[in-house]
């Protein structure tokens, strides 16, 4: 492991280690300066308020307790924290299963082309989701019709309809857009869990029998299980900080009539101002520590609830 | 065991196999190719036949004509790279760096330091914004390279530190000892490092420009103007201006896609190594 320290005791005298200094100065530097004292400032700024004469006073958790509960901001809180529930278990059901099982195809023992099947499926994953968004919007409307052509082609031209403009479908659509691109990440993570069980164990499984779906079941889940943890919560990190999909696709409202509407566009919102609402930084402030705490609420469930109790199966 | 001895069975499970790959693949880039194959096509032809690859007759540029009449993309890209390629250098340098010293060093808080390093991992870089706003108001750079370069070396730093010094520790500790020994510095053992992990610093560099250049909340928010807009925000503003001109979106979508296509084939081999690998450690 670590390698003896330069200064090694007893030859020479304890000089002050500045080499170590020199190599970690600038990353603590920049990290702290633009990373971690932002975000310890902006979660300051929240527990502030702006009083008559317009000068900022302590306010403790004044600004929370009106963002759930203010009619002027709760309801749009609410509005954007459900959204992006369903949002996140859109991904959970749909993206997470997909990425599984092609990565179960991809790790079949003989596969050819293996790499370029990979790459192809991972690529709209290095895209701009800008683009990808723009994109979608194109082949789901209705003036192109492309997704209607599709449709008619198998005799489902019923199910059409202008998805990403109507209010109860719009979140749906958005959401299965997002998974398109992003379902290249979880392909890539679980194919490395898949490879990293010893074939021994598979071959000793195949020797007694068991077919390949009893193999998963019984022996290739349980062994990834940490990975379905890392890709929980990489997803739930991911998904209640989302933003560019919805602004490229629906705008900063979030339309149809905020059925779109997440933390992310709500905080740009907040923040910015859209439209006569003015912008408020003390209050986009709150958004976001809203935003940190639910982040780290999930974080820790995951540090301290789930990786804790999947230690024991790893092999 | 090659496809010739197979049984029936496994040759019926390899047909199934293969059949859903391709299925995938075909989900999964039938969008972009549509997108870039009605890019060279004439209006009309778009509308009626949107799935038939451009011919003779229905072959056009129109679009890309309109783009470099009405939108500065050689300007956006010139903007990109400048930040992409500039954060990339600080993460690597710095990055490698604090790896170098965390890995190597055995002083007090040392782990202390690596965890509040790796804090960043999984906290986003996006919660700060409203006072790195005004830190940037302050400092006079809104609206410059700058401030985009720092925040995205700040972002990308965590999980380069991470992984970076995962893979140091692996480098063997007497080829270091033998290097002091004939008196290097420790600078110079750290320069001895760094090419023993190309690798990893490979696989870092990839996926720190990924989502640098394609992110759109920072340029929004910190650089806006038309002088610094990067490739994804000139596009993005470029699309809510000329929707209705179907040619112009088509090509303005393909000219943004294809660069950062054409170099992800040729870097998807580290790519993937490099996330299977960091996964791994």
């Amino acid at each position: 492991m670590a390698a003896p320290s330069a200064v090694a005791p007893g030859r020479r005298p304890r000089r002050f280690p500045w080499h170590i200094v020199v190599f970690l100065a600038p990353a603590v530097a920049v990290y702290t300066a633009f990373m971690v004292w932002p975000l310890i400032d902006t979660l300051r700024l929240s527990l502030f308020r702006l009083d008559e004469v317009g000068q900022t006073v302590f306010g403790g958790i004044d600004n929370y307790v009106r963002l759930l509960t203010d009619d002027r901001w709760s309801p749009r809180f609410w509005n954007a924290f459900q959204n992006n529930v369903v949002f996140f278990a859109i991904h959970m059901l749909v993206q997470n299963p997909i990425g599984l099982g092609l990565a179960l195809l991809l790790t079949q023992r003989v596969l050819r082309g293996r790499a370029v099947y990979r790459a192809l499926i991972f690529a709209p994953t290095v895209l701009s989701v800008v683009i990808i968004g723009f994109i979608w919007k194109l082949i789901l409307s209705p003036l192109w019709g492309i997704a209607r052509d599709g449709l008619q082609a198998v005799g489902l031209e019923d199910l059409f309809g202008p998805w990403l403009g109507v209010p109860d479908t719009a979140l749906i659509t958005v959401s299965l857009i997002s998974v398109w691109q992003w379902v290249g990440i979880p392909m890539i993570l679980f194919s490395t869990a898949l490879l990293s069980i010893s074939d021994e164990i598979l071959e000793a499984a195949r020797v007694d029998g068991a077919g390949k779906w009893h193999t998963f079941w019984s022996i290739q889940l349980p062994l990834i299980l940490p990975t379905v943890g890392i890709v929980a919560v990489l997803t739930f990190v991911g998904n209640f900080n989302a933003f560019d999909l919805i602004y490229s696709v629906q705008g900063a409202l979030a339309g149809p009539a905020f059925s779109t509407d997440i933390l992310g566009t709500f905080f740009y919102r907040t923040f910015f101002g859209f439209q006569l609402q003015l912008g408020n930084p003390i209050m986009g402030a709150t958004v976001a520590g809203m935003m940190f705490l639910i982040i780290l609420f999930g974080v820790c469930l995951y540090l301290f609830g789930v990786q804790r109790r999947l230690v024991r199966y790893e092999a | 065991m090659t496809l010739r001895f197979a049984r029936p069975g496994q040759l019926a499970e390899r047909v199934v196999v293969h059949a859903l790959l391709i299925g995938y693949t075909v989900v999964a880039l039938f969008p972009i190719v549509l997108v870039v194959m009605n890019s060279l096509k004439q209006r009309n032809a778009i509308f009626s036949e949107p799935v038939v690859p451009p011919n003779g007759e229905t072959f056009s540029l129109i679009g890309y004509e309109t783009l470099a009449k009405r939108a500065d993309f050689p300007g956006y890209f010139g903007n990109s790279l400048i930040v992409t390629l500039s954060s990339m250098a600080l993460v690597l340098v710095i990055g490698s760096m604090a790896a170098f010293a965390l890995s190597e060093y055995r002083f007090r808080g040392n782990r202390l330091l690596g965890l509040y390093l790796a804090l960043g991992i999984m906290i986003p870089i996006r919660l700060g914004t409203v006072s790195l706003l005004q830190t940037f108001v302050a400092l006079g750079l809104v609206n410059t390279h700058a401030a985009l370069i720092l925040v995205y070396t700040a972002q990308g730093l965590p999980l380069a530190i991470f992984i970076l010094s995962a893979f140091m520790r692996d480098v063997p500790g007497e080829l270091k000892d033998a290097a002091r020994i004939d008196g290097a510095s420790e600078y110079r053992v750290y320069a001895m490092v760094v090419p023993l992990v190309r690798p990893a610093m490979a696989a870092i560099a990839t996926f720190t420009i990924i989502p640098i250049w394609n992110d759109l909340w920072w340029p929004i928010i910190l650089a806006p103007s038309r002088q610094t807009a990067t490739i994804t925000l000139g596009t993005q503003q470029f699309l809510g201006q000329f929707v209705s001109d179907w040619n112009a979106v088509l090509a303005s979508l393909t000219i943004a896609m294809v660069p950062v296509l054409i170099l992800y084939f040729l870097l998807s081999r580290q790519l993937i190594r490099g996330i299977l690998g960091g996964a791994l450690k």
